[in-house]
């Protein structure tokens, strides 16, 4: 979702200095040639789009391949032990450790409730992806701006907006998060309930995580208003704003769609610990974190609980990586081709 | 109390909020979890090790009698705990295990009786030379103290020093924040009495509610009658303290000993307490205290999981926490026939239930109350509790063991505790929402049985159209300033709230008092969340107190009881049991219900060093 969105903000570019158009375009296109043959990087992207279409799609998948993801199937667990039972129709207690992986319940189903747990996977992906995703938006956003002004502007406010980083990098986050979300009152900026939940850790992420992608906007604008391009419309008499917008956004859309591309990851596994902490999602609404926080109760008895979730927030999180790092080696000149 | 993990309350000095508690934070304690599972993962969770000797008991044989019963002097009984005491201070403590333990080096005026079963709730005298005597109405009470008893420095314990003792614990700004403050509310004529730490030559000066006409007696007078007094005299704020030796909060470094055992060396927190044999005790002024270990160590902070392992491993002998083993090893014990017969099952004083608020609308009407007591699926709250071993189904708000507790009270009775949708959708129509309505449930997000109950309760109600959204709050802070401010649970909506509750005492008031009573409601940390105000039963909570028979107490609870869940103001779920793991070479084990754990008092150890 996040690629397409910056590839239409490179369009300006296009109708700005021809020099420049023709060089990037080349770019770009030797660029994909590069990506496409990193199959790791392809791999990667490849799980990411599935990613996408199942986070979409997800109603759709859980109503043919399982059971709406909070309806409870307790006749299929015991209930001394909360395991999933190897035989619910038969009088033993045996537990399968697999979780009663059937043609029913494709990743079976989780102990005490019995809720599917393909659904409840794939509706977590939902939360995951649009949390990490708007955060991640939020850091491009603030990073990118403050990081421009930064570097462009460079003296005092350099110094001033560079300061506010080191403060935001240095914040204990988690800390900050847990008591945050405890103190504010249901109702609050006109959400409630998970409405609510949702927007305070888009926001949570979102603001604390911008300077990753601040110091490396800055550091690449230091050296682009150095560049002949950017000397030379200055020379023609144009103004910062124009040299801003038109010279150099459009040459940081590379460098910020490589790292929020890797930034999605970090902030899914943010997202996913303060699940886990019990100050994300309100349940009864899946969340991989959330899971992996049940799960930990059961991880005798009912281990294939653990593994599930724990292995979608692994695959998420490596794709992401893989595919971003791709993208990274496929734009950077200095990689060997 | 509240039932945190392990703790008896928010203390109510505590009430509006004016003190910070002694909690942990959930961060640490879910971090804490997670590392657990970790590590013990990579131990491997097998059972065996220590564990495999053979074991002359059966499961749950702890409940109801003595176990492996010794009178094997010597040796080293090992506790661990997870966490830590609040204080092990007698004066500045609220948690069930640390008034079970501090009776170690600290005598308190009246005691339970040490025995399995219901026999345990009854009061035994123990630095008192009798049962207390009161006046006709209750409001005077007068205790003797046996003579010859005497500190761990050989000086003599007087009824001064129980006086300062409780004036330390209840009284003034400056009091120990911990403990429950029942004295204070009780005790006549100390209203403008500041406490013992106030400036001024003497310390009791101002504190008339306790009359010390020799070193041998104490007369309490109180502001109205309460024939429950003795209960409030069991606490370790009764046992004595030399005023020359009291630091305030830091007298728990080194706690001046009046019982079997005294500190080795300072107590430290986090780290560990440590007690040795204390040669002024004299055994024959004390009924209740075999003391067989030559010694007493307490290793403090260690991970729950670790105390589960090293348990069943041998290498440790009782978890001071008392509540029971990590949910990793109830899975394996209760699911392993070798090691059943080291494991007790009891039933614990603990109420698992849900509030049903009285106030907001539309659970204002008694009718939508009562149909969420027939919406809800009993048998799915009992399953997120744990099944059969996590608990047994309440229909009725008083445990089974306190005296006055009737498992006959079911207002709501339903084919397999499953629910009675029809009755539930007639109370619906009765109070003008066919449709039904809806409301939030308010939980303590790091509490994942407590999360799964409400879970379960969501899908219950949706049945008959009731719609709940569920709210998740820190544990920390939810008895305080979530579930026990009623602004907040009017302002978030909080129609139903997930809650546990233990009594302070073994009895009805003791238990039914903080959560039931209307003159209990608190602007903070108020235990009356559903905020009962029933004229009917405030009366009989008011009565209650000045009846001198038992019996008729127990009479007068089991109405109040009834009427509550006519009321549907709590909605009962399990009466929780633990699963506790009895090592072999442990002996005279049993489960006292007073503290809800096992009786510290008599263990001794068969161990060689």
């Amino acid at each position: 979702m996040d690629a397409p969105e910056s590839s239409r903000h490179a369009d300006p570019e296009a109708a700005a200095a021809e020099g420049a158009d023709a060089a990037s375009r080349s770019l770009r296109q030797i660029a994909w040639q590069r990506f496409r043959r990193d199959r790791v990087g392809m791999a990667g992207g490849v799980v990411v789009l599935l990613l996408i279409l199942v986070a979409l799609f997800a109603p759709l998948l859980a109503s043919w391949f399982g059971d709406p993801p909070n309806e409870f199937h307790q006749d299929l667990i015991d209930p001394l032990t909360g395991g999933v039972l190897r035989d619910p129709d038969g009088p033993s207690t045996e537990l399968d450790p697999w979780g009663g992986i059937s043609s029913e319940h494709l990743l079976g189903v989780e102990p005490v409730n019995g809720r599917d747990l393909f659904s409840r996977i794939v509706y977590g992906a939902r939360t995951s992806l649009l949390v990490a995703t708007v955060a991640t938006l939020v850091c491009v956003v603030i990073g990118t701006g403050l990081g421009v002004v930064a570097g462009y502007f460079g003296g005092w406010v350099d110094v001033l907006i560079s300061r506010a980083m080191d403060i935001f990098l240095a914040f204990p986050l988690l800390l900050f998060a847990i008591a945050l979300v405890g103190v504010i009152p249901d109702g609050a900026f006109g959400l409630s309930g998970n409405n609510l939940r949702i927007g305070v850790l888009v926001f949570i992420i979102g603001f604390f995580n911008w300077p990753y992608i601040g110091r490396i906007v800055r550091g690449q604008t230091l050296t682009l208003k150095e560049r002949e391009f950017v000397e030379a419309s200055r020379s023609l008499g144009a103004g910062s704003a124009h040299i801003v917008f038109r010279e150099i956004l459009p040459n940081l859309v590379t460098p910020v769609l490589v790292y929020s591309t890797l930034l999605i990851p970090t902030n899914i596994l943010f997202e996913a610990a303060l699940s886990f902490l019990g100050v994300g999602i309100n349940p009864p609404m899946a969340t991989w974190g959330g899971m992996l926080d049940n799960a930990l109760r059961f991880y005798t008895t009912s281990p294939h609980f653990v593994i599930i979730p724990g292995l979608a927030i692994f695959v998420t999180v490596l794709a992401f990586n893989l595919f971003g790092d791709g993208l990274r080696d496929a734009f950077d000149p200095r990689s060997s081709d | 109390m509240t039932t945190d993990h392990f703790t008896h309350a928010v203390p109510p000095g505590n009430r509006r909020g004016r003190r910070g508690g002694s909690r942990r934070t959930c961060a640490a304690l879910a971090l804490g979890t997670a590392t657990a599972v970790l590590l013990a993962a990579c131990g491997g969770a097998g059972g065996g090790g220590g564990g495999g000797e053979e074991v002359d008991a059966e499961f749950n044989e702890g409940e109801s009698s003595v176990v492996n019963p010794s009178d094997q002097t010597g040796g080293t009984l090992r506790y661990a705990i997870a966490s830590d005491f609040d204080s092990p201070d007698p004066g500045n403590t609220y948690y069930a295990f640390s008034w079970n333990f501090s009776r170690y080096y600290a005598r308190t005026l009246l005691t339970y009786t040490g025995e399995p079963g219901e026999a345990g709730t009854e009061l035994q005298p123990d630095l008192a030379e009798a049962l207390p005597e009161a006046n006709e109405d209750s409001t005077e009470w007068t205790v003797r103290l046996k003579r010859g008893l005497k500190y761990e420095d050989g000086s003599e314990i007087t009824a001064p020093d129980v006086k300062y003792a409780i004036a330390r614990s209840n009284f003034g700004d400056q009091a120990l924040p911990n403990g429950p403050k029942y004295f204070r509310d009780l005790l006549a004529d100390s209203e403008d009495y500041e406490g013992p730490y106030a400036d001024g030559a003497d310390p009791l000066e101002g504190f008339d509610g306790i009359e010390t006409p020799d070193d041998h007696t104490l007369v309490f007078h109180l502001n109205k009658s309460f024939a429950e007094f003795p209960y409030v005299l069991i606490q370790p704020q009764t046992a004595p303290v030399p005023p020359e030796a009291d630091r305030g909060v830091q007298y728990q470094n080194r706690v001046v000993s009046s019982g079997p055992y005294e500190f080795d060396g300072d107590y430290r927190p986090g780290v560990s307490l440590n007690l040795v044999r204390n040669d002024q005790w004299d055994a024959s002024t004390d009924p209740t205290r075999p003391a067989l270990p030559d010694r007493i160590e307490v290793q403090l902070g260690v991970d729950q999981n670790e105390i589960d392992q090293r348990l069943v491993n041998g290498e440790l002998d009782v978890d001071l926490g008392g509540t029971g083993v990590g949910p990793a090893m109830k899975g394996t014990l209760i699911t392993d026939e070798a090691e059943r017969a080291s494991v007790d099952n009891p039933q614990s004083n603990t109420l698992r239930y849900v509030n049903i608020n009285t106030v907001l609308e539309p659970l204002d009407d008694l009718a939508c109350r009562q149909a969420v007591m027939y919406a809800a699926d009993r048998d799915a709250l009992q399953r997120a509790w744990g099944g059969d071993t996590g608990g047994d189904i309440a229909t009725q708000i008083m445990p089974a063991a306190l005296p006055g507790a009737d498992p006959s009270i079911d207002p709501y009775p339903s084919q397999d505790n499953r629910g009675d949708l029809d009755m539930a959708r007639q109370k619906l129509e009765e109070c003008g929402q066919p449709d039904g309505f809806s409301t939030s449930i308010g939980v303590r997000a790091d509490r994942p049985t407590e999360v799964s109950t409400a879970e379960a309760l969501q899908q219950a109600l949706a049945r008959v159209g009731i719609r709940t959204q569920i709210k998740q709050y820190p544990s920390d802070t939810y008895t305080n300033t979530q579930a026990g401010s009623p602004d907040f649970v009017h302002e978030n909506g909080l129609g139903l709230t997930v809650y546990g509750w233990a009594p302070d005492w073994a009895s009805g008031y003791g238990f039914m008092s903080k959560i039931l009573d209307g003159d209990a409601i608190r602007d903070a940390g108020n235990a009356n969340i559903s905020e009962l105000d029933d004229e009917q039963i405030n009366a009989w909570f008011d009565e209650v107190v000045t009846l001198e028979d038992p019996d008729e107490r127990a009479e007068i609870y089991t109405r109040i009881d009834r009427r509550a869940m006519e009321q549907a103001a709590i909605l009962p779920a399990v009466f929780e049991r633990t699963v506790l793991y009895r090592p072999a070479n442990l002996t005279n084990v049993y489960y006292h219900v007073g503290y809800s754990m096992y009786d510290y008092m008599p263990l001794g150890t068969t161990r060689e060093e």
